[in-house]
Parts: structure tokens; sequence; C-alpha cells
């Protein structure tokens, strides 16, 4: 009889751990979805923890998946409130969901910023004599217009492209221009890979077979490492007109090279090196969607770089780093805070590079504020509102 | 010794005052047999958790600093070319296999922290200490040793590990690393102490540093961590400075205003940072401290 007592007994724990099977690969896939990199070996150890009893006090178990589960800071800190949202009910701070959801649904995205151009444009659209300049130079020429329509996009200010065939073709030719640029650097800085100082050890090393007699002499060379671009965009009200052709050389620069960092900035700063590294550019920039929140406000550029040198310089800013700042330089914050900053962020990289899209614009000096506490510590102070300016940086970044 | 209680106290005995979570992050070590990675500021102790855990379980310390340019000869192994060709020279004119044996031996090779570590009866501490600043390549062949530790030398075959060593990864983060690193390891962000156990750290480091005195450091501290500084002083620098107050004899902060901005220099390392901490600010924050 005592057989028939315990069977059911067993199959209930069956049924239990079934259950809490189920719960924790639901769990794993919640942390997944929020960015987590959670593989199966994980899952094993979680269900090895949850019988070996830590499942019987919340805190602790929360404690114990937290250290499984995260490997950076950032899931450290959003990992207790996905915890307690998916095991204990309570809300997520909404900061905690960030990284996954992309939904795009009640935020002006980026991406309507890119494609649409909506409000600016059409006040740029008022005085457009430079391209009328332009095209009636071709037009001259006769047959070259069809095949060099790219070459007469090339001077155009991005704010006033107005058609949308032709902000596409901009797009296209922003990130084939990145494209361009990240591999003549890389080549380059291979073949000036050379300077040698013998090395003593592998030398000796390499000619045993000769008795011990240097014959064969091996020579360090020095490594180099690879130019790293680190760009901060200014994604705020004023940039409007010019946030989504940059967005997109940004992608292509990004686009499979392991060094180069994105952020965005308005009136607080986003690292968006993983958002933007997705293959499909559209994608990429739905992905952002989440942080257009904010855009079409101030922009507070000192704070900004106060957050990125405080969190982020010391991991992506390397002795050859180039910090390429994308922005119009109206500060709405403190503008004695942004020359301090840039100062500070002087210190650390090799360049910094300010592209001002409105510094073609006729009449426009560089009164504001901001832009006047940046300018002493800047390397280089570059218009980049046509194709043509973007591509004239090029030789500068490969003399680096 | 799973119990996070035990390791908590034995901790504690051996100086290493730690949060609970750390305490549930070194059982869970123990008991899954993965690596630990523990990430955060510049001194806020990271590379004392190794030492301590390494007291903790009575055995050896072996620790590899990383750095740009870390290979496989300084990490694992390397023969002993001078001595073997002296060895070369000696038994000249004998048997070529018999020499050729002999110079590729154990008694040739050099152990380097990663083989030890391997090598011992008892399961030593080894301690990867800032893993960031080696190169990627060397990343992946430590990841490749964390899951078989097992080496293979080509001379000499394939030697095991005899124990599986604990194993301790730290961090500044002056780098990204890469996700499967951070997959195979446990992980741990270090933070600040607040000033309670900061308080405890003092008083369980520097003899003489009375409950009051470490409690008024520690809430100095806190205060001169929230100041606009380059380099925010970790728990290294406080010690420096509790030791230094210690030993000036001061014995309330308040007695000796003069004495405590002067020696704030324990906890300011820049130029800039000196300079901003002015007299006033450093009478400021003493003034909050109760």
């Amino acid at each position: 009889m005592s057989c028939c007592g315990t069977n059911p007994g067993y199959e209930e724990l069956d049924e239990v751990s079934r259950l809490v099977s189920s719960r924790l690969a639901a769990f794993l896939k919640t942390l997944r979805d929020s960015g987590f990199a959670v593989g199966l070996a994980e899952g094993q150890d979680a269900a090895e923890l949850m019988t070996a009893g830590y499942a019987a006090k919340p805190g602790l178990l929360r404690s114990a998946f937290k250290h499984l589960f995260s490997a950076r800071k950032s899931d450290w800190e959003k990992f207790d409130g996905i915890f307690d949202a998916f095991w204990l009910g309570r809300r997520v701070r909404s900061r905690s969901m960030t990284t996954g959801s992309s939904k795009a649904a009640n935020n002006p995205s980026l991406k309507t910023l890119a494609d649409g151009q909506r409000s600016g444009s059409e006040t740029a659209m008022d005085q457009v004599p430079s391209t009328d300049d332009a095209g009636a130079d071709r037009v001259g020429e006769g047959r070259m217009e069809g095949a060099s329509r790219a070459d007469n996009l090339a001077e155009v200010d991005f704010r006033k492209l107005a058609d949308p065939a032709q902000i596409g073709q901009a797009h296209e030719a922003a990130a084939r221009l990145a494209r361009a640029m990240r591999t003549r650097l890389s080549r380059r800085d291979l073949a000036r890979r050379r300077g040698y100082r013998l090395d003593l050890r592998r030398t000796i090393h390499g000619n045993i077979s000769h008795g011990g007699v240097p014959i064969d002499l091996v020579r360090r060379q020095r490594k180099t490492k690879p130019l790293r671009l680190v760009m901060l965009l200014d994604a705020s009200g004023s940039m409007s007109m010019y946030t989504g052709v940059f967005l997109r050389f940004i992608h292509g620069v990004l686009d499979q090279f392991r060094e180069a960092e994105a952020f965005l900035f308005h009136t607080r700063l986003a690292h968006v090196s993983d958002a933007m590294k997705e293959k499909d550019a559209a994608r990429a920039l739905d992905r952002l969607s989440i942080l257009a929140q904010g855009a079409g406000g101030g922009t507070k550029i000192g704070e900004s770089l106060q957050t990125f040198n405080r969190w982020h310089a010391a991991r992506v800013i390397h002795s050859r780093t180039v910090v390429m700042i994308v922005s119009d330089g109206y500060e709405t914050g403190d503008a004695a805070l942004l020359g301090r900053e840039m100062a500070a962020l002087g210190r650390r990289c090799r360049r910094i590079v300010w592209l001002n899209p409105m510094m073609a614009w006729e009449g426009y000096a560089p009164e504001a504020a901001g832009i006047k506490a940046a300018l002493p510590h800047v390397d280089l102070y570059a218009p980049a509102n046509t194709l043509n300016s973007l591509a004239a940086l090029e030789p500068y970044l490969a003399k680096l | 010794m799973k119990d996070r209680k035990e390791i908590a106290e034995r901790l504690a005995a051996s100086g290493y005052i730690a949060d609970a979570e750390l305490a549930t992050a070194i059982s869970l070590m123990l008991m899954l047999k993965r690596p630990l990675l523990l990430e955060g500021e510049a001194g806020v102790g990271k590379t004392e958790v190794a030492k301590a855990l390494a007291s903790v379980h009575t055995t050896e310390l072996i620790r590899l600093q990383c750095y740009e340019g870390l290979d496989q000869s300084a990490a694992l192994y390397e023969w002993n070319y001078q001595r073997q060709l002296l060895s070369i020279q000696a038994h000249r004119g004998d048997d070529p296999d018999a020499v050729e044996d002999q110079i590729f031996s154990q008694k040739y090779l050099l152990e380097r922290p990663l083989l030890a570590a391997i090598r011992r009866d008892r399961p030593p501490v080894l301690l990867i200490d800032e893993i960031d600043r080696a190169d990627d390549e060397f990343e992946a062949f430590l990841l490749e040793l964390l899951s078989d530790f097992q080496v293979s030398i080509p001379e000499l075959g394939t030697i095991k590990a005899t124990a599986i060593p604990h194993v301790v990864l730290t961090s500044n983060g002056t780098r990204e690393l890469s996700d499967a690193l951070r997959r195979r390891c446990l992980y741990h962000y270090v933070d600040y102490p607040d000033v309670d156990r900061e308080a405890r750290i003092i008083m369980a480091r520097i003899d003489g540093a009375g409950a009051s005195l470490a409690l008024q450091i520690a809430r100095m501290v806190e205060g001169v961590r929230k100041e606009e500084l380059r380099k925010v002083p970790g728990v290294a620098e406080t010690l420096d400075w509790a030791a230094a107050l210690v030993g000036l004899g001061v014995r309330d902060l308040h007695d000796a205003p003069e004495t405590v901005h002067e020696t704030l220099m324990c906890l300011l390392k820049t130029h800039e940072d000196k300079s901003r901490v002015t007299r006033e600010v450093s009478e400021r924050l003493l003034g909050k401290v109760a």
C-alpha cells in the first residue's frame, strides 16, 4: 500500500518541477528579450540553483540569478527590476526596459525624422538658389546629366533636399562614403606597420637548431592600434534637418567595423552602437526610436559630454581615437561646463573633430556661447552639410 | 563551506568586509564551478576579494597581471632556452635522442601562472587581474583554458588540471570584454562601499582606528566622492588617509580641521582635484560629518 501512497507524491513533484522549468524558460526568454546574453548552460545552472533550495527565498534567488545572468554593468543594474516584475509581479520601472522593446508607436521616431524631414525642410525650401545653380551647370553639360546625379547631389546642402528620392540617394551616398572611408583608413594603417627591435628570447629559441648561433634574427614589431572613431551626434530640434543623413553615415561607419562607437545626445546621452549595428539601416533607426524622446527639445551638450566623460570615455577611448562631434553648438545648458568637459575630453583622445552643418550657411559666425566655449579645444572645425564636405574629412583622418 | 553566512564570516576574519551579495557570488562560484568576473571602478577592492578568498580557503593565490602584449609565453609556459643551450653544449657528442628527451623534460619547463594554477594538488585561487588590459587574442585563448582546464605542450603532451582552481577575473572597464568571456563567468559589480561598510573596513584594517573616528572618516570620504573629481578616491585611498590620521594622533576630525585638510592629499591624486577641494570645501564637508 505504501507504494501507492508515494507514487502520486512523485507525480506531483514531477508536475511541480515541470511547472518550475516552464516558468524558468519563460524567464530566460524575458531576459533574452531585454538584451541579456543567456545561453543553455546558464539555464541549466539556474535549474540547478532552484533545486538546491535557492527557490525558497526570493531575495536570495534574485541575488544568485543576478550574478549568473548579468554580464555587464547595465545588466547588473536593470536585473532586479526585471526579476521583480517577472517573479513577484511588480511593475518594472520604465528605465529597465529600454533595450529590447522597440515600440515606435507613440514616439516621434527617428525614422520619421530621417525619412520625412517634415517641418524643417519646408522652411528651408524658401531659399534654394544653390540647388538651382548646380542644376543649371549640369544642364549646360547636357548628356552628363543623367549619369551624374550623384555628383550633382554632392554639393547640395542636406537641408535643401526635399524630394524623398533625393533624400534616399543622399542617404545611400553617405552610407557608401562611410564604408569607403572605413576600409581605406584601415588599409593605410596596415602598410605603415614597420619598425623593428630585436627580440632576443625568440631569436635564441629560433636558433637552437644552429646550436644557439643567432643566424635567423627575429624582430619585434610594434603593434599599432587601428584608428578608432567615436561619434557623438546631436539629435536636437535645431539639427533635425541633418540628423537623418548623419545617422545613415554613422550606420555606414559602424557596419562591420569594430573600432567605432556612436552616441546620440540631445538633453541626455545615449550609447547607440549596438542598436546601430543592425544590418538593415531602416531597422536600426527603428531601434533608436526610443531615444527620440526629447529630440526636438533643447540641447545640453555640456551635460551630455559630462556623462560621456564620466561613464563611457574610459572604455571607448584609447590613445588612437578621434572623437567626432556633430552639432550646431546651440547649447541651452551651461556653456562654461561645456568648455570644461571639452578640455577633459581633449586630454583623453587624440583629436577632436567638430562638424557643424551650419558653418556653411551664409553669414554664420560661431557666436553662440556654446560653440565659443568649445572651439579652443577642437582640432578640426569643419562644415559637413554636403556629401563632398563629408568626403573631405577622409584625408585628414588618414593622416592620423 | 557552502553556507553564505560562514563565507561572509570567514572573509571578515581575513580582513575583507563583504556585502551579502558578494558572499552569494562566492558560494555560487564554488557550487557551479564558474569563474567570477568582478567589475568596478579602480580602487574599490576587486583584487582584495581574491586575496581574501585565498585566505578563506587557506590556499595559495596565483596572480596573473594582464597587460597589453601579454602572450602565452608569459602567461602559460616557456622553455628555458638558455639552459637548454647549455645542456646541448655540455652533452655534445652524446646520443642525440637522449639529449632531446632531456632538454624537453619538466626540468627545463618554466612554469608561468596559468600552468602553475592547474598543476597544484590543492586548488589555488587564480587571480587574472585587469583582463581588460590584455589583447583580444589573449582573451580568446584564456576562454579556451577556462573551459577545459588543460594545456597541450607539443613537446611534452597534454597536461590536465589536477584540481580546478578558483578563478577570479577583474576588469576596470577600459575595454569592452567579449560576450563569450562574460557568459562563462558569474558577474559581480563591485561598487564603492556605503558609509557603514567602509567604516567597518577601516576598523578591520587600521589598528587604532576607533568606531567613531572610522565612521567620521567614512562619512567624510563619502562627501569627497560626491564632489566633482577627476579621480574619485577608492577604498585603498580611504585606508591610506585613515592610517595617516591615526598616525598623526587625530582622534576626532572636528578637533583638527587643519590636519584634515592637509592630509587630504591621500585622497586627491591630481592637481586639478587638489585645487578644487579648497579649504572652504573641506570645511564644508567636515561640517556635514556628524
